[in-house]
């Protein structure tokens, strides 16, 4: 375990489109594993590509879903329904690999 | 080409075509690419891949008011911008304009981390985005193959892309992909080929001999007639040009025209005139025969008539070809201040065959002018076999007879024994052969010269001495003597010879005259002496006769006398006194 952050340490977008399936889970896991590991320092936007599509260039969004965590830098990506939690974790860098 | 197209679609409907806009590759293609469907383009690195993609899509901007959405997998948006800026392409300001849109996307495996199902909603969207603000028609995904690199899961990846060309002809844009060639068979690295059905065509790069030549090869086109050769393509300055140039028809128009030579005494041996506007000539010799100053004559005289002309030089610089020609009173500086007269000049080794057709098909097109020289096509055998060079002096003579133009080449030929062929093997495909060669006679080398063949015209089957003077070049008639030809200083030599036996026999045949005159004379002299001599014979002999008729008649009346006197002298006396 990294040790405790400043609230909001991270700050997560999730680009979605739509309701479909895979970004319904993909939401609902990162809910989770955020409860669960960043309860209280983190933040969530959620970005849906059907209502802003222009939104998908700034982040070199191509896959669906995609996870962004923006702060704290480097930004990381994570694609996928997100089903595999050691994945996230390692991948958001809150568990170290 | 529009009105072929027009033509076929009179006739059936024919698919439609979105052009390219690129030189030569839309009559290869009858029309372009196929509306509404996908392309592959298809090759090694460096060959021309995403110039080509881009060109199809800013001429569709500009000239086909198709706007076009370029995906970038490989380079930034600005570099590309950068790297075809040279070329003449201003993406900055179709962008503004919202007729080009560039979208990079950006992959890296490095801060990607892929964990259950996902799709690539995510590149739809943004493509989908991207050709709803242009409203446009043309999409490039420019090596889509990327995608594979920074993804791991090749299933979805594969099930994506099946997706992604469906999406796209639902779209209704014209699509080109393009796809890095893969080892062996295969045409791309993750056989792109087999999503992209409707049209594919590989660009290819090749080196032989050290000379690299580009080249185009449509491998299928559904639903349409397409030329299914290697067509070699050119990169410069202003993009892409492909060529069509085999062309296999024989059915061009033909002029009965002449032009001059630009050497009278060479127009005479060809019936006075010159020769066929749009023909070809093929000027052949050894080494030093003055076959360039052949050609620069030729090219003076096209501009001096006020015709345009392109001199190809593959041996001599055209500062060198200018100076050399200002020895022999050929002025080509005039020339091409005024631009007439264009000079071409590469090393053959500079680029492959193929690529010395393709920019001189492209000069020739641009500057359009009535007469081109070659010289000389054999350096052309240095970079390719001698069935390669005919192949493309084939092409080239097609082309030039096409466009009316009049083309001479010159060739080396390396032995002093006349071939029946050329080096080149071209001797069969021009319509006027002219044959300089060294005549070694005396210590000395001069030149003769012939008319090998000249189609369609009478010309003279002489050997006429070739000369180069400081006042340029003429013909005279070598001298046909007892020991056979004479040229050079040996003509002249005879020349002398015979001059001087001209006047001595002129002093003889006087001398002679004189001495005839003279005899006549003395003849004459005797003829009155011998008359004088006969008529005093003549006179002689009068007189004798004179003489005896004298005597004769004196004697007669002597003899009467006596007779009278013997008869009586009565009667003698009465008959005389009676008769008294």
């Amino acid at each position: 375990m990294t040790k405790k952050q400043e609230p909001s340490a991270y700050e997560l977008r999730l680009y979605i489109e739509g309701k479909t399936a895979k970004s319904v889970t993909a939401l609902a896991n990162l809910k989770k594993y955020c409860e669960e590991h960043l309860k209280g320092q983190y933040k969530i936007e959620v970005v849906d590509l059907l209502v802003q599509p222009q939104l998908a260039e700034g982040d070199q969004i191509f896959a669906i879903p995609t996870l962004v965590r923006k702060v704290p830098e480097p930004i990381r990506k994570i694609i996928g329904d997100l089903s595999n939690e050691e994945k996230v974790l390692v991948g958001l860098n809150i568990r170290p690999a | 080409m529009t009105k072929t197209i027009k033509k076929t679609q009179l006739h059936h409907p024919a698919l439609p075509k979105a052009p390219t806009g690129i030189i030569g590759l839309d009559e290869i293609t009858d029309g372009g690419l196929p509306k509404g469907r996908p392309t592959l383009i298809c090759g090694q690195a460096g060959c021309g891949k995403t110039l080509m993609s881009l060109e199809f899509l800013v001429h569709g901007a500009m000239e086909f008011n198709e706007p076009g959405v370029f995906m970038a997998f490989e380079e930034k948006a600005s570099e590309l911008t950068m790297n075809v800026a040279s070329l003449g392409f201003d993406l900055e300001r179709l962008q503004t304009e919202k007729k080009i849109k560039l979208d990079y996307v950006h992959i890296d495996r490095s801060e990607i981390e892929e964990t259950g199902e996902y799709n690539l909603e995510g590149l739809f969207i943004r493509l989908g985005y991207a050709i709803d603000s242009i409203k446009a028609k043309r999409v490039v995904l420019d090596t889509l193959e990327n995608l594979f690199s920074g993804l791991t899961n090749q299933t979805i990846l594969r099930a994506e892309l099946r997706r992604l060309f469906q999406w796209l002809k639902d779209k209704g844009v014209t699509a080109v992909i393009t796809g890095e060639k893969g080892d062996g068979q295969a045409l791309t690295r993750q056989g792109l080929e087999e999503y992209v059905s409707d049209c594919v065509i590989l660009l290819d790069h090749r080196v032989i001999n050290q000379i690299s030549t580009r080249r185009l090869r449509i491998i299928k086109y559904r639903g349409s007639v397409h030329g299914t050769n290697e067509y070699p393509f050119l990169i410069d300055d202003e993009g892409i040009s492909v060529l069509p140039i085999t062309s296999l028809k024989l059915e061009k128009d033909v002029s009965s025209k002449r032009k001059s030579s630009g050497i009278p005494a060479l127009d005479d041996m060809l019936g006075g005139k010159g020769f066929f506007k749009g023909s070809s000539i093929l000027v052949s010799g050894t080494a030093g025969t003055g076959k360039t100053s052949i050609a620069a004559y030729f090219a003076n005289e096209a501009c001096n008539r006020k015709e345009r002309c392109i001199y190809f030089a593959f041996e001599e610089s055209p500062r060198q070809i200018i100076r050399n020609m200002h020895s022999i009173g050929v002025d080509l500086q005039k020339h091409v201040e005024k631009d007439m007269l264009r000079f071409f000049a590469s090393r053959p080794t500079l680029y492959g065959l193929e690529m010395h057709l393709v920019a001189m098909y492209k000069i020739i097109k641009k500057f359009k002018p009535s007469v081109v020289v070659l010289d000389p096509i054999t350096n052309l055998i240095t970079v390719g076999s001698v069935s390669e060079v005919k192949a493309m002096l084939i092409r080239l003579i097609d082309f030039l007879q096409e466009e009316q133009v009049t083309v001479m080449f010159t060739a080396l030929t390396l032995n002093n024994i006349v071939n029946e062929q050329t080096d080149e093997g071209v001797s069969s495909l021009v319509d006027a052969w002219i044959l300089v060669r060294d005549i070694e006679f005396n210590g000395e080398r001069n030149r003769g010269m012939y008319i090998m063949k000249s189609r369609g015209m009478k010309h003279s089957n002489q050997v006429r001495e070739f000369i180069i003077t400081d006042k340029g070049l003429d013909l005279v008639e070598v001298y046909l003597g007892p020991d056979g030809v004479l040229t050079g200083s040996a003509r002249e030599a005879q020349k002398l010879q015979e001059q001087t036996g001209q006047v001595l026999r002129d002093f003889a045949v006087g001398s002679r005259d004189r001495e005839i005159v003279r005899k006549r004379k003395v003849l004459e002299a005797k003829i009155s002496n011998l008359q004088m001599e006969f008529e005093s014979a003549e006179d002689e002999l009068n007189k004798i006769y004179q003489q005896e008729e004298l005597v004769k008649h004196i004697s007669s009346n002597t003899r009467r006398e006596i007779t009278n006197i013997r008869k009586g002298s009565v009667e003698e006396s009465g008959t005389k006194g009676g008769k008294k």
